[in-house]
């Protein structure tokens, strides 16, 4: 029997059989684009005149500074088109989408930077797509709806479950099952069955691959350490991908630990989670004593997943990275840290990792290098940092 | 013969589904108890999961009443135990992989064959990956169900090949609930199934009345009804055993009057 999609006891393809066929023909598509020249010179195209790349990768030396110890520099993917590393994926998968003669992309998202990005590409392409979002999270950021509908797409309210991002991508599923042979479910993160983790992270791996060749080039050697939040995972895969074989480079990923591991309030799957089988693969969840997956909480929704992806997983079973939870109030620690030092406000999921190098930085040397991957930028968090503090804006 | 196979020898089955614990475990054994009586010929009984994905909403707000009365695994099997005495009819659940995973696979099953549970229906495990569980099953003696969709085109004869107990063959895309029309040609996939193996074959997904049944079982070996079960549960909640009996009588009527094999 296949084993493929496995990395080590994570990953595979827990799903209905309806969708079988499909992530059949979407692994031979992919097989054979992923090598043709074709494909990766459109992708290529798109990457660097539609989204912006490469991105740039800053030395934050205000920040060195202040804290005295490892050089910190910053993958700036916040810059990119739509204001994150979520477009790499899209322009991938959509145009993946568009090579197999599909007419329609669907996606989940969270607070909705995924869901921009997937009705970017779709309205670039020319496909049509339709976002499923918690009605929860479609409240709290009516902004990125109006968005998302001003770019053509449609966005569905998911009413089931607790309203969120889980429940966006169990419905985005329940989607492809009623509709599936014209349509490509966009995944957003290296999650669900294969081939979708291995898709996703190559087409994020862009990060890791520019942060290499463009440190290399600035400081003649690779990173110390590189930093990355996770949630699904994907900025964190795409970052990670390129070090693993460069045993000297530690890999490094911030989960959101919300209101803190010991509270029920958390989203750090691998520091409280078990092994488990949802969403079509085997990986870390945060579940009961049951095995009911539970509802998490973070301040940041892209980071609001009760899962990891398997490779993570994996990563972390194999003790190749490391995965350390940061509070809520951590985060926003580092939110206001980043925006003062650089004149750079981040992305609330990104200060995640922002935190975390600002903490082990002092305590290495000055010769050490860390690359912090800011994934997105933070206008969008704004109106909830200044509610979170108590400040009135008057929004 | 695989011992749910039986239950198709020389007639056409009814095959109905509920979710334990929805309104009450009691009321559970309850409905299984009025479901057996009234003609069913195979009893599904759902382990409630949290994140249903291969479910409707029907069947989701079911699941969702089940957990919120907070039962666990140990409590449906000491259900089980107690309804295997008042029925004749063979049980099987139909469950999401990750409840199991967490009880513990060969605990599971172990108690599925102490218990009486003959079969085992996964949504979320194709058969790719049935080595999660295959060396439990085959330890107790519980049939793996195998799912064949409208999708499922030249998988169908490796699946058709290594199916046990009988093939579930869904009707149509998407999620399980009600429809007013099945629109997939049925018949030819049955005949397609019916060229590779004898294990029998029972459409669901979408049936719920008796002439949808009927129609099904001109061709297929069997109909399975599970969200119009669970909607008159809905409704009626603790007095709906009556409904249920009711219900079933007629659709099983319907059945039986379809053209035999």
């Amino acid at each position: 029997m296949s084993k493929k999609g496995k990395y080590g006891i994570h990953g595979g393809q827990y799903i209905p059989e309806t969708l079988m066929n499909a992530v059949n023909e979407l692994e031979k598509a992919y097989g054979y684009y992923k090598n043709d020249k074709i494909f990766n010179a459109e992708l290529e195209t798109l990457f660097n005149d539609y989204a912006g790349r490469p991105s740039r990768l800053y030395y934050a030396e205000n920040l060195t500074e202040k804290l005295g110890g490892a050089k910190i520099y910053l993958k700036r993917e916040d810059l990119n088109h739509t204001g994150s590393h979520k477009i790499n994926n899209v322009l991938g998968q959509t145009l993946l989408a568009k090579k197999m003669g599909k007419k329609r992309i669907i996606a989940e998202t969270g607070a909705g930077q995924h869901g921009v990005a997937a009705a970017t590409a779709a309205a670039l392409l020319g496909l049509e797509c339709e976002v499923f979002m918690g009605e929860e999270d479609t409240q709290r950021q009516s902004l990125n709806v109006f968005r998302m509908q001003l770019l053509g797409a449609k966005v569905h309210p998911v009413k089931s479950g607790a309203k969120t991002l889980k429940d966006a991508t169990s419905e985005a599923m329940r989607e492809w099952t009623r509709r599936v042979d014209d349509t490509l479910y966009v995944i957003g993160s290296v999650m669900g069955p294969h081939p979708f983790p291995e898709i996703v992270r190559d087409f994020q791996s862009v990060i890791g691959k520019e942060i290499k060749s463009q440190l290399l080039e600035k400081e003649g050697k690779l990173p110390d350490a590189v930093i990355a939040c996770v949630g699904g995972g994907s900025n964190a895969m795409g970052t990670f991908y390129d070090f693993i074989g460069d045993k000297n480079v530690k890999l490094i990923g911030c989960e959101a630990a919300g209101k803190g591991v010991d509270t029920p309030e958390t989203a750090a799957t691998i520091a409280t989670g078990r092994t488990g089988i949802f969403h079509g693969m085997k990986s870390y969840f945060c579940q009961t004593v049951n095995g009911q997956i539970v509802p998490v909480y973070s301040i940041s929704a892209g980071l609001d997943y009760p899962g990891i992806g398997p490779e993570h997983s994996y990563l972390h079973d194999i003790k190749r990275a490391e995965y350390v939870p940061v509070t809520d109030a951590q985060a926003v620690e580092a939110f206001e840290l980043l925006s003062r030092t650089e004149g750079i406000i981040p992305a609330i999921e990104s200060a995640h990792a922002v935190y975390y190098a600002a903490k082990i930085a002092p305590e290495m040397k000055k010769d050490e290098t860390i690359v912090v991957t800011l994934s997105g930028r933070g206008d969008k968090d704004a109106a909830m940092i200044a509610k979170y503090k108590g400040v009135n804006i008057n929004e | 013969m695989n011992k749910i196979s039986e239950i198709f020898k020389n007639k056409k089955c009814l095959i109905t589904y509920l979710t334990a614990g929805d309104p009450s475990l009691d009321k559970t054994e309850e409905f299984i108890v009025s479901l057996a009586k009234n003609g069913a010929d195979l009893i599904e009984i759902g382990i409630p999961f949290s994140d249903p994905v291969a479910e409707g909403e029907v069947i989701q707000n079911a699941m969702a009443r089940a957990l919120s009365e907070n039962i666990g695994l140990d409590d449906i099997f000491n259900m089980v135990s107690s309804v295997v005495k008042k029925i004749s009819v063979p049980l099987a659940f139909m469950t999401y992989l990750n409840p199991l995973l967490t009880y513990g696979y060969d605990k599971f099953f172990k108690r599925c064959k102490e218990t009486g549970i003959e079969a085992i229906i996964v949504p979320d495990m194709p058969f790719e990956e049935q080595d999660e569980i295959k060396e439990f099953t085959g330890k107790y003696g519980v049939t793996i169900i195998t799912l064949i969709a409208p999708t499922s085109l030249e998988r169908i004869e490796k699946l058709a090949k290594n199916a046990e107990g009988f093939i579930y063959l869904v009707s149509s895309l998407g999620v399980t609930g009600t429809r007013s029309e099945i629109t997939t040609d049925i018949n030819s996939i049955v005949s397609k199934i019916k060229q590779i193996t004898d294990v029998p074959v029972a459409v669901g997904f979408g049936i719920s009345t008796g002439k949808q049944a009927k129609d099904m079982t001109e061709s297929a070996d069997g109909a399975i009804i599970g969200s119009a079960i669970v909607k008159i549960i809905a409704e009626h909640k603790e007095n709906a055993a009556a409904k249920i009996a009711g219900f079933v009588s007629e659709v099983k009527t319907a059945v039986n009057g379809s053209r035999r094999r």
